[in-house]
């Protein structure tokens, strides 16, 4: 159990890794990984009960976390490495040849702390729901989590998934969707609008909370255990969690074009000026 | 020429729903997963029997794999019943990034393969399915050719780390098989020994085959029969062993030349034994409407059809 102080120094720390991890191969997606930052800290810090090291593909007795939006793996990696289940060194190989920490998360190269490749979008939330399944038949009263990009709720594989979890009552699961408006062609609502998102999971069968401060880690924090204590109850749980895409460094907020994109020397020295040495580099 | 007899005909999609049945009862981390056909895919005892363990998703095959892979994060080993239409083109990147690059434990089967679903016509009768799968790192593909084999390789491949593609079909085909085989993944069947041409067939031209060497007897030829189960991972060694002796080869299959196990043979032979090579297979084109035989006749699937190729490449050697 870590304290909000240590947390906040691990969001902070993370925003650095995340733009020294894109600079340093000029590719990689910054701005929806600056924005997930505090629901990363939050899920590894205080929410689920994990176990890092030895890791276990199985998730037997934890809770499990799938990420469905793969391409904000440098948050993900910066998290999982600070959770202990790599070497933080190790995430200068960042999409290096030979790495484990691959462009996007996969089990290929045997990375502690991922159970499922993703990246081509929409298919996380049916592997979560048979990760929630196989725990229902082992009897592992652990949940499942999940994360899914706003943009990634086009696919219609997800709405699959979303049809079968409240008809077949998986409630021992909790998606949350990162819901920050962008996309990488621009603002979702121009690209192709959601309409109610809320009404959307509602009308499919689903508990749905909303979160109108994902950047915010006590708020972050206070919605997932709200959303725990909806869990066990015949429906799953989804979180709409508005964030700010490229959170915390200024040129990177307000704008799609950070998506994936990289930034230059100059732009990273700017970036980094912003972000503070909390937990020490890697 | 060895004699197979046969004492009746069964559909291979039986043999895979008795074999789940048995899975079902000797291993409880057997889960099975279909997508609105569990009747098509005999599948209905297992769900009968083990109603905890059976998973209906819905005409919804992308989020069936989805779970599928999802499962086997906990132990699970998932087997998937749907068509092999529905179980590969439509789900070929599901399958490819939560299933085979992920490295999870489930078993796609697919039922009412190739041209001999028959009637429903081409929307249904995919020829490109062991390509589709035979392309994916580390993806088993398998393709018993009758009920006794189909439920063999069903329970067979349960016991088997990994990514399988098992395939079969709708017809009632001769069931000539043992009922007790054991079978072993990779492990080719030479079910004919001879000297003059070597017949590789899989799936339902495996009998096709037979009655062919039969109808080339007739014609003073010996012909060597393989039964390829496997098309990944091929058994090369059984097949460079009888080529070296033959010196040349009819493959036969209910798929498109492309991409199918006659692709796989010439690749190897290429490789390690170069040899005239003639493909009884769908060549690049869709199937249609028809009775199954209607359609294996029209599309050049027919004993027969192995009896001229195989002439014709002896003719090359």
């Amino acid at each position: 159990m870590s304290s909000t102080e240590e947390l906040k120094k691990l969001c902070a720390q993370s925003r650095r890794d995340i733009v020294r991890m894109v600079h340093a191969v000029n590719s990689g997606h910054p701005g929806g990984s600056l924005g997930c930052v505090e629901f990363f800290a939050a899920l590894y810090g205080v929410i689920m009960e994990h176990k890092p090291s030895p890791f276990n593909m199985d998730g037997s007795n934890e809770d499990v976390f799938f990420l469905s939006n793969g391409h904000i793996s440098p948050v993900y990696y910066s998290v999982l490495a600070r959770n202990g289940y790599f070497p933080v060194k190790e995430l200068a190989t960042f999409r290096k040849l030979n790495t484990r920490l691959q462009g996007h998360p996969t089990t290929h190269e045997g990375l502690p702390g991922v159970r499922i490749a993703s990246g081509s979008l929409g298919q996380g939330m049916s592997v979560a729901i048979g990760a929630a399944l196989s725990k229902k038949l082992n009897g592992d009263k652990h949940l499942v989590y999940s994360l899914h990009g706003d943009g990634e709720l086009q696919e219609g594989q997800i709405w699959e998934a979303a049809m079968y979890a409240a008809a077949k009552k998986v409630d021992n699961y909790i998606a949350t969707v990162d819901y920050n408006g962008r996309q990488i062609d621009g603002d979702v609502d121009k690209v192709m609008p959601l309409g109610d998102l809320k009404a959307k999971f509602e009308a499919f069968g689903w508990t749905v909370l909303e979160n109108h401060s994902g950047n915010d880690l006590g708020q972050v924090i206070a919605g997932l255990n709200h959303a725990k204590t909806l869990t066990g109850k015949g429906k799953p749980v989804v979180i709409l969690m508005k964030t700010e895409m490229g959170m915390g460094v200024d040129y990177m907020m307000g704008t799609h074009k950070w998506h994936g994109s990289a930034p230059n020397d100059e732009q990273l020295a700017k970036a980094l000026a912003q972000l503070p040495v909390t937990l020490g580099d890697y | 020429m060895k004699t197979y007899t046969f004492t009746e005909k069964k559909d291979t999609r039986s043999g895979f729903g008795a074999g789940l049945l048995e899975l079902g009862r000797r291993n409880p981390n057997v889960l099975a997963l279909c997508a609105d056909l569990t009747g098509s895919l005999k599948m209905d005892a297992f769900e009968k029997e083990f109603p905890e363990r059976f998973f209906q998703v819905g005409i919804a095959e992308a989020n069936m794999m989805g779970i599928a892979a999802g499962m086997t994060i906990g132990g699970k080993i998932p087997f998937t019943g749907t068509f092999a239409n529905f179980s590969t083109g439509r789900v070929y990147d599901q399958i490819r990034q939560s299933i085979a690059y992920s490295g999870k434990n489930v078993k796609i089967c697919a039922s009412h393969a190739g041209l001999t679903l028959g009637e429903d016509g081409a929307t249904h009768q995919i020829l490109e399915d062991i390509g589709l799968m035979k392309m994916l790192p580390g993806m088993v593909v398998i393709n018993p050719c009758d009920f006794n084999q189909t439920k063999a390789a069903t329970i067979a491949i349960a016991a088997h780390h990994g990514p399988v593609y098992l395939r079969f079909g709708r017809p009632a085909v001769p069931n000539f098989t043992s009922a007790d085989q054991t079978f072993e993944i990779g492990k080719a069947i030479v079910l004919n020994e001879g000297s003059d041409v070597t017949l590789i067939a899989t799936g339902h031209l495996v009998w096709k085959a037979l009655e062919a060497g039969k109808l080339l007897a007739e014609h003073g030829v010996s012909a060597e029969i393989i039964n390829i189960h496997t098309i990944k991972p091929l058994d090369e060694e059984a097949i460079l062993k009888s080529v070296s002796k033959t010196k040349c080869v009819v493959t036969a299959e209910e798929h498109q030349m492309n991409g199918g196990l006659g692709d796989s043979v010439a690749q190897l032979l290429a490789r390690s034994l170069p040899a005239p090579q003639e493909f009884v297979a769908v060549h690049d084109s869709f199937g249609e409407s028809g009775t199954p035989d209607e359609l294996l006749k029209k599309y050049g699937l027919e004993s027969s059809d192995i009896l001229t190729a195989a002439l014709k490449v002896i003719k090359r050697k």
